[in-house]
């Protein structure tokens, strides 16, 4: 309140992942940086392995993704300058209002998992390698499957991203893990519910991390650092508690002090 | 005066898709009198004339004019005239500027061309869209302005009803009065007799014969021109 | 399905902002493209069609096949190209409407080239005789016939036109779908289709198929005139 709207000064390039686009955080958080700041962020949205590739290429001065240990990874290997915690918001299992795997509002992720199993309901993965396939084959793993093998007929790779995926698990009645953001907005249903949250196992950290300029000289050091800096500052994590959709909140900050 | 005729040809022969069109000829054409090329269809008429402008590469022998550099001092009229998408007056400038004609004079002596062959009216006209007549006269004009010494002319007339015929034989007329050479094939006699001063009369590809107009009408010497006549008469 | 298209129609209807901002990105972009594509097309076509040289045959047949050219694959090479750790990676074009244009302007140049080559080879072969009786050559004839044709060739700069606004794949790639920057109807439409926003997505395809048909509908008319008037 009260502050002067600064002039365009110059731009950055954010590299991020489809389904923190296509939540509409960034709609919502950006303008108000840009306004405070002057410094335009242009958001490429890709899935978290390609971003972070455009973080190694030096096509991106900052990364903003969610798969910590990629994120680490692109640290230690140079590519980054340092990993900051922003935010964390959480993913859904959801299916069927008909149950066919009878999970019945269980909050246990594993349980949930495993009957989808010993049903053989139909579930519809992303199969992309982003952060969400990722995270969901933790899941499996944790269900004490390695579901590379153990797939069948009921288990399809869409091969897509978070919107296509649920395009399909909709037209195909399948369950589906999502991450909320994008199935707050999802407006193609279909005859989809929730069908698990809440397990502490769904929490998906995001990172920001500053592209190293040791490795590409050109990338914008300090527009990219004023962004990460405002990002984890009172404020920045404040306008990001304050994004709601139909009421609800998305997004967690939780960036460390 | 350093003109380009006589034009020699040299053992010239012409095939084409494994066919001999023109059979191995000598043939020398001087300045002066105006020169019909009779003969039947595929005889090989176009072929020649195209061989002696230049448009194609004899297969033998060889297409000799008497100084170097004879394109501009020949001009083509074919069949079927060809147009470009402009005003009349506009293809009589560029073939002019294509000669290398100084721009500042182009568009007097286009406008001069047009006035000698009777279309000033249609200066401004698109080409395309006048009669076939009044193109084949734009043909015409296109080549009157370059001055040519050798006009050489396909056909000019087959397409033609007989008053459009009329007018471009009249411009034919005025060219050759005006001292261009007059290369001209056709296969109507009665177009031979009132053009021509000399006929070669071709037959497969060969000339059969060669004479002054008077000479080979009424009555060829050749069997060949003979028979030609005699077939063409009710249609001549 | 038909309220997807009710809402479709409202939203351009009421003239949202947005929308408009991409539509016109979209036209700035494909109509540079066919601009460049057209300059560097055209002329390219004409040579090949009046040329006479070696392997001839074998640049036609390769022209011919690279009107197929996918356009991820063009996508791809140029990103590879204007990446930082790419060749021309210093010019900073990346995720930039000019990379888009430089991405949409390869893809059609083939088709441009193409089709003129074809265009101006069937011309050719009536003016040649009358161009070289007036001792026209080579490139200059080549330059005659193309504008003689000029109207005709509408047809080629069209079908260039065509693909540059329909595609999707090239400039996702080299654009990035930035918001407010890079972002045009064909991504606009993927992007909303995947979100399953599916009014905005049919809103923006029937504007872009309105628009397609409007300049199809334009260059007919222009084509009639120029008919009526040159002959």
């Amino acid at each position: 309140m009260g502050l002067a709207v600064a002039a365009v000064i110059g731009f950055i390039t954010v590299a991020s992942t489809t389904s923190t686009e296509q939540s509409g955080l960034f709609r919502h958080l950006l303008p108000i940086f840009e306004k405070q700041s002057g410094i335009q962020v242009r958001v490429v949205a890709l899935g978290t392995g390609q971003a972070l590739d455009l973080g190694k290429r030096g096509d991106a001065d900052v990364v903003f993704v969610h798969a910590k240990a990629l994120e680490e990874k692109f640290v230690a290997e140079g590519y980054g300058v340092k990993r900051f915690e922003v935010m964390y918001n959480d993913f859904v299992l959801v299916g069927p209002r008909s149950d066919p795997a009878k999970i019945g509002g269980t909050r246990d992720i594993v349980a949930g998992l495993q009957k989808v199993k010993e049903a053989q309901a139909p579930f519809a993965s992303r199969g992309d390698k982003s952060g969400t396939h990722f995270a969901e084959r933790q899941l499996w793993k944790m269900a004490g499957f390695d579901i590379a093998k153990d797939r069948g007929p009921w288990y399809r790779d869409t091969g897509s991203g978070m919107g296509p995926t649920l395009n399909t698990a909709a037209g195909m009645n399948a369950y589906a893990l999502t991450d909320r953001g994008t199935w707050l907005s999802f407006k193609n249903r279909g005859d989809l519910v929730i069908s698990v949250e809440g397990d502490q196992r769904l929490f998906n950290q995001y990172g920001v991390i500053l592209v190293n300029p040791a490795k590409h000289a050109h990338v914008k050091r300090d527009m990219g650092q004023a962004f990460i800096d405002w990002i984890v500052s009172a404020e920045g994590q404040a306008a990001i508690a304050a994004y709601k959709i139909g009421g609800e909140q998305l997004f967690f900050p939780n960036a460390k002090r | 005066m350093n003109g380009i005729l006589p034009l020699r040809l040299e053992r010239v022969s012409f095939a084409a898709g494994g066919r001999t069109i023109i059979e191995p000829l000598d043939l020398t054409l001087e300045a002066g009198a105006s020169t019909v090329i009779l003969g039947a269809n595929g005889a090989g008429k176009s072929v020649l004339m195209r061989l002696m402008h230049g448009l194609l590469a004899p297969s033998t022998g060889r297409v000799a004019w008497s100084t170097e550099g004879p394109r501009r001092r020949q001009a083509m009229v074919f069949q079927r005239p060809v147009m470009l998408r402009r005003s009349a007056l506009a293809n009589v400038v560029y073939a002019l500027d294509a000669a290398g004609v100084p721009v500042g004079q182009q568009l007097r002596l286009a406008r001069e061309a047009l006035q000698e062959v009777g279309l000033a009216y249609a200066a401004g006209r698109p080409a395309r869209v006048l009669s076939g007549g009044e193109q084949q006269r734009l043909a015409l004009a296109r080549a009157w302005a370059l001055h040519p010494e050798v006009l050489f002319l396909d056909e000019p007339t087959a397409n033609l009803d007989p008053g459009a015929t009329r007018e471009i034989e009249a411009v034919i007329k005025a060219f050759d009065v005006a001292g261009t050479k007059i290369v001209m094939s056709t296969h109507s006699l009665g177009q031979a007799r009132r053009l021509g001063d000399e006929v070669i009369f071709l037959h497969q590809g060969r000339v059969a014969e060669r004479a002054p107009i008077d000479r080979f009408f009424p009555q060829p010497a050749s069997p060949e021109a003979a028979a030609f006549v005699k077939g063409e008469l009710p249609w001549a | 399905m038909l309220d997807a298209i009710l809402g479709g129609l409202r939203l351009v209807a009421t003239l949202d902002l947005r929308l408009w901002e991409i539509v016109a990105l979209s036209l700035a972009v494909s109509l540079s493209a066919v601009v460049f594509a057209t300059l560097l097309g055209l002329p390219l076509g004409a040579a090949i069609a009046v040329g006479r040289f070696r392997g001839r045959q074998a640049v036609i047949v390769v022209l011919n096949a690279l009107m197929g050219l996918p356009p991820v694959v063009v996508g791809l090479f140029v990103y590879l190209l204007l990446s930082r750790a790419g060749p021309l990676g210093e010019l900073g074009l990346l995720f930039t409407p000019p990379a888009m244009v430089i991405a949409q302007t390869i893809l059609i140049v083939p088709i441009i080239a193409a089709l003129a080559r074809q265009a101006v080879e069937d011309a050719w072969r009536e003016y040649e005789e009358q161009l070289r009786s007036l001792g026209v050559q080579g490139l200059r004839g080549a330059l005659t016939v193309l504008w003689d044709i000029r109207f005709s060739l509408l047809t080629a700069v069209l079908a260039g036109l065509g693909r540059a606004s329909a595609e999707v794949g090239a400039v996702m790639i080299v654009g990035g779908n930035i918001d407010g920057v890079t972002r045009v109807m064909t991504t606009t439409i993927a992007l909303e289709t995947s979100k399953g926003d599916l009014p905005l997505a049919l809103g923006l395809g029937m504007v872009l198929i309105a628009i397609v048909l409007a300049l199809n509908a334009a260059a007919q008319m222009i084509r009639d005139a120029a008919q009526r008037r040159y002959g």
